[in-house]
């Protein structure tokens, strides 16, 4: 399959990306790992007129720590994401999502800002940025600004992204100690979209109390979803069979599925409500290690 | 619009239209017709090669996007005097192909899996390959090919190359 015809540019910085994008407007895209943009391209569901190929741009594929942040660029690959020693410190999450995410010849391509870019709700990063209380950096004509994960996601395939902008960095805070992430996605098979996902953040002090819950939910909802409720069940509490199985029942509740061929809404909610439990469990182990 | 770019070691300069898929240009305009175009969706890995080294799906990158960078095919694998690389030796010594269209995709992929660890597990092998189906083998005898591979790359005498009938 071939797409509509385009025009092809591939800036050298950013600042001239940033050009071209306020010059071309709504009829410009941004090409980043583009294994979301050309399948969608070649089924001519996107007919953009102008690619800006962003590949090609320095100083945006990074991971690096920085005053208590962990900073990674918009550019870095899922592979690399996969394989890096300072977030396989920090959150163990990065391994268990990227694993699931499609296969590796695309995590060589794909990139963290990308999946995060494109607004869709059946991506992973969203929910485990949800969970990690990421915040978006995009950059535009008039320089940076920083969004709170919590606005970013708008509706399907909408951001708070303007016209004119590009997502450039994701800022995570660094965990405190006692801190343990995980995610999994329930999948039918490698590559396919996930019937329920869900990520976990957990802090815990020495008594074992949770002072810090992230949960963010994939697929099971029209937007990516923090389960809020479930995050409050746990906070000030002990981790016991009781609060886990309130905070599963919470966001089996507040998420909102859709049956579709991976299965019913009342199986994805069955499905949320076991994956919140054992997510919980992998990130308290992991605590304890 | 014009680009240059290096296959299997030779530099070429093409016009292509940006729409042009990197695979349509290896097959179309390079003649190298070993990279297969198998799903067209990104899901298969028929038409894996190497570009800069990784493997990816040339299926879905664009022919303008590898302007400048070096891509790597099946007919650049066997030595020029037709010596098998050890993984091609490992698929026909293993029967890890039946029909071989997805083969020159799983080779491709298996070179930057063993590039990246030399004695994988055969659990390693199955995620590494996870990006590649086939519809013939029951991926068994695959595994074992890409076994003997990175056995013989590592200088250590492969495991039987008996089939394996489960």
């Amino acid at each position: 399959m071939i797409a509509q015809s385009f025009q092809y540019a591939s800036p050298g910085t950013l600042a001239e990306a940033i050009s071209m994008l306020d010059k071309y407007g709504e009829d410009a895209k941004v090409l980043s790992g583009g294994h979301s943009l050309i399948p969608m391209m070649k089924l001519r569901f996107a007919n953009p007129e102008w690619l800006i190929d962003i590949n090609g741009i320095p100083n945006l594929a990074h991971i690096k720590e920085e005053g208590g942040v962990i900073k990674i660029g918009a550019l870095t690959r899922e592979a690399e994401i996969e394989h890096s020693d300072l977030l396989k410190k920090y959150f163990p999450i990065f391994a268990d999502v990227t694993k699931l995410i499609a296969d590796p010849q695309v995590r060589n391509r794909g990139t963290v800002g990308g999946n995060l870019a494109h607004g869709d709700a059946a991506n992973d990063h969203p929910a485990v940025m949800l969970a990690l209380n990421a915040t978006i950096v995009a950059t535009g004509s008039n320089g940076e600004r920083s969004i709170a994960i919590d606005e970013f996601f708008h509706g399907f395939y909408m951001t708070a992204l303007e016209h004119g902008e590009i997502l450039t960095e994701i800022q995570i805070p660094e965990p405190p100690a006692g801190t343990g992430s995980a995610y999994h996605k329930l999948e039918r098979k490698v590559g396919d979209y996930a019937t329920a996902g869900v990520a976990v953040q957990l802090t815990l002090d020495s008594k074992g109390v949770c002072t810090a819950a992230g949960f963010g939910l994939t697929n099971v909802n029209p937007v990516p979803l923090r389960a809020s409720r479930s995050e409050k069940a746990l906070v000030g509490k002990s981790i016991t069979d009781e609060t886990i199985a309130e905070a599963a029942k919470y966001a089996s509740e507040d998420c909102s599925p859709s049956s579709d061929l991976r299965g019913s809404e009342e199986y994805k909610r069955a499905m949320v409500a076991v994956l919140v439990k054992r997510m919980i469990h992998k990130a308290v182990e992991r605590i304890s290690k | 619009m014009e680009i240059t770019l290096k296959v299997n070691e030779v530099q070429h300069t093409l016009d292509v239209e940006p729409r042009t898929l990197l695979v349509h240009l290896i097959r179309e305009n390079l003649n190298l017709t070993g990279t297969h175009i198998g799903c067209d969706t990104t899901t298969c890995g028929a038409c894996t090669i190497l570009l800069d080294g990784k493997s990816v799906k040339s299926c879905t990158i664009l022919a303008v996007q590898a302007n400048g960078k070096s891509v790597r095919t099946i007919e650049s694998v066997a030595g020029a005097d037709g010596h098998l690389h050890p993984l091609q030796e490992g698929f026909k010594d293993n029967h890890g192909l039946h029909c071989g269209f997805c083969t020159p995709g799983m080779i491709m992929r298996s070179i930057e899996l063993l590039e990246n660890n030399p004695n994988p597990t055969e659990e390693e092998i199955r995620w590494g390959i996870s990006g590649n189906l086939c519809r013939c083998t029951g991926y068994n005898n695959i595994v074992k090919a890409i076994e003997y591979a990175s056995a013989k790359n590592r200088g250590v005498e492969p495991a039987s190359t008996e089939p394996q009938f489960v």
